[in-house]
């Protein structure tokens, strides 16, 4: 059976969800146990998604409950490593030249809902710095965000740059998504697939993993 | 007089004087040639747009950003610091394109100091947020909180002038200190009404705000008498008004993306509130300022609403009905929106098949245009829908094979205007020719 608290939260109900939250630390329940539910009601609302039933609207409000109960939960957990073995690592921005953030977002979200580790670089970021958290992170996924034409040029230096740097081996998959990206870009940038939505993300990262 | 003969006109006679102004604006042509081409570009476009049936040839029309100046090797840094050089690459762009309409520097060449100046936050421009090869982009924040609602409800211009642009620009901080001009109708409210506007901070926004608007007069100054050289020179110039779906009005730069749609769960009784106070408001933006000789289409950027941003369950419930409403109420003074779903709209084809028939012109991005066709035929003019990635990146020939395959599908029977799919700010010139010429040679009727 499903806990109230998954219940709630995959259901969009935020009160109730964080009044399940008080209510189960107020019954001496371990913090950990309630994060884990919440990473539950995250797989709920990302399975929701993919379905097609839930959109942008549910996504935002899902990560705002999470960050509500991460920020009560936080100081009540003995070490914050999470111990969840990861599908991978993704290293995730919107490149230089473009401040969109939301498509970036919902993907990070659903590639940490299906049990990716994200490593979001945020929004107008240089060349060097995806070169950077590729060598640094060894990441299975580059995933690099743009809605402007703008981004086309910097997607494809960006490439480049990593190429140059020989970070582009065998075991690092490139993709790029955002309002334009068609194939028409992707051959135009160098990249290894493009992606329309959230969806063909986490899809191309599970394939750069092995995972099906 | 004039405005109480117009008043009394019904819609579609407003309609009829509107285009009838569009269709002759009553200045003199720089040519015979350009005066009997403006007139055959204007009757090509009001065919389509009011589906009238089919015209000569399928129209051809060019959405542009910053494309007529980055062909040129400007950068949008470049066009929003050099009024003049702008207008000359807008001017030079509009003649070697020779679309059916007038490629217009108002949705790219902004005034960038203007924004300086004020120390506008809700955006960033090129070379101040953004690099200077980067058009602007919005700062999405909650610049206004979700607490505020009732302030904007109550009395949008107070809040709007008090409050929220107080906070978005920092040129107008000082005017925080300023109260609603209630007090003036008594003459004992007036001393400590007055008083406000000698306070120092508001006495330096006043000083801002006048560098700011000399500096709009000098960018307008280079700008408003090019439009009027180009109609003059046959290219009719469609926009002279903007307006927004209230939904997007809160959700681009009131409430943000995140804060809108989180409102939605949240306080959704008060967000549709807002949604429906907002309607005459955005109506008004538009009505307040035309005279019966203001041409017909009224620019509507639609953002949020986009399939992906919600389902089709909540676009009919937070965004579609007060559309809806600020559609028919340009409608019902003449106008014909012009509705540019700017990401795909698939999904929102049956829905937005409500919009009053022959009397809204949808451009579409990535919305398939056969469904559309399918869907809208009869009811509106579908405009676009070639991508922005084969015109910067593609070849004449794919260019040419794409603009075929779409008129084939979809002009027959008019109200079709073949255009790019979302604003260009970067293309192959050789590309955006060929879609010109190919409406020009294989759209013929």
């Amino acid at each position: 059976m499903t806990h109230p608290l998954v219940q709630a939260m995959a259901d969009m109900k935020e009160e109730e969800a964080l009044k399940i939250v008080e209510e189960l630390l107020a019954q001496g329940e371990d913090p950990k146990k309630i994060l884990d539910l919440s990473s539950e009601a995250m797989q709920v609302v990302g399975e929701r998604y993919q379905e097609g039933t839930y959109f942008l609207p549910e996504l935002i409000m899902s990560g705002e409950m999470l960050r509500k109960t991460g920020e009560i939960l936080k100081p009540l957990l003995a070490s914050q490593t999470d111990e969840t073995k990861k599908l991978g690592t993704v290293v995730l921005g919107t490149v230089r030249g473009d401040i969109h953030d939301i498509g970036k977002d919902i993907v990070g979200f659903m590639l940490e809902v299906n049990g990716f580790e994200v490593i979001d670089l945020g929004i107008d970021q240089p060349e060097a710095a995806f070169v950077e958290a590729v060598k640094n992170k060894t990441p299975q996924v580059l995933a690099l965000s743009g809605f402007l034409s703008v981004a086309f040029d910097s997607m494809k230096s960006t490439i480049e740059e990593v190429e140059k740097a020989g970070l582009r081996t065998g075991e690092l998959k490139i993709i790029i998504g955002g309002g334009q990206m068609d194939d028409t870009v992707r051959k135009y940038t160098g990249a290894d697939a493009y992606g329309d939505d959230a969806m063909a993300a986490v899809a191309f990262a599970k394939e750069a993993v092995g995972v099906k | 007089m004039a405005e109480q003969v117009w008043s009394q006109l019904s819609p579609e006679e407003k309609s009829e004087r509107r285009w009838a102004s569009f269709l002759e604006p009553g200045l003199e042509f720089a040519s015979p040639e350009a005066g009997s081409e403006y007139r055959a570009r204007a009757a090509r476009l009001k065919k389509a747009m009011l589906l009238e049936g089919e015209a000569d040839r399928v129209p051809v029309c060019a959405l542009a950003g910053y494309y007529p100046g980055t062909r040129k090797g400007l950068t949008p840094y470049q066009v929003t610091q050099d009024y003049a050089l702008a207008a000359e690459a807008w001017h030079e762009a509009n003649h070697y394109l020779q679309a059916d309409s007038m490629l217009a520097p108002v949705f790219a060449a902004i005034p960038g100091r203007a924004f300086e100046i004020l120390d506008v936050k809700i955006l960033s421009w090129p070379g101040h947020g953004v690099p200077k090869e980067s058009g602007f982009q919005y700062n999405e924040k909650e610049w206004m909180l979700a607490e505020e609602y009732d302030l904007l409800i109550d009395d949008p211009t107070d809040f709007l002038l008090h409050v929220y642009l107080p906070r978005v620009a920092g040129g107008m901080e000082g005017f925080s200190r300023l109260a609603s001009p209630l007090d003036m109708v008594e003459i004992v409210g007036g001393p400590p009404w007055m008083m406000r506007w000698a306070d120092p901070a508001v006495q330096a926004s006043i000083e801002k705000l006048t560098a700011a608007g000399r500096e709009c007069q000098a960018w307008g100054g280079a700008m408003y008498p090019l439009l009027g050289r180009l109609v003059a020179e046959g290219f009719p110039g469609p926009f002279q008004f903007m307006s927004l779906a209230p939904f997007d009005f809160i959700g681009d730069t009131l409430r943000g993306t995140r804060g809108v749609l989180m409102d939605m769960f949240r306080q959704p009784a008060v967000l549709l509130e807002a949604c429906d106070r907002i309607v005459p408001l955005v109506v008004k933006w538009v009505t307040r300022t035309a005279n019966p000789q203001s041409p017909p289409l009224v620019f509507m950027p639609l953002h949020k609403g986009a399939d992906g941003f919600m389902s089709v369950e909540q676009f009919q419930k937070f965004y579609w009905p007060s559309l809806l409403k600020v559609i028919n109420g340009l409608v019902a003074d003449g106008f014909v929106p012009y509705l540019f779903a700017e990401g795909a709209y698939g999904t929102r084809l049956e829905t937005i098949a409500e919009s009053p028939v022959g009397r809204a012109v949808w451009h579409f991005d990535h919305t398939d245009m056969q469904r559309a066709k399918e869907v809208l035929g009869g009811i509106s003019c579908i405009q676009g829908n070639v991508p922005l990635p084969l015109l910067q990146l593609g070849a004449v020939d794919e260019v040419k094979t794409y603009c075929r395959d779409l008129i084939d599908t979809v002009a027959p029977g008019g109200g079709f205007i073949l255009d790019v799919g979302a604003v260009v700010d970067e293309a192959k010139d050789e590309n955006m020719r060929a879609m010109v010429e190919v409406a020009k040679e294989y759209g013929a009727y």
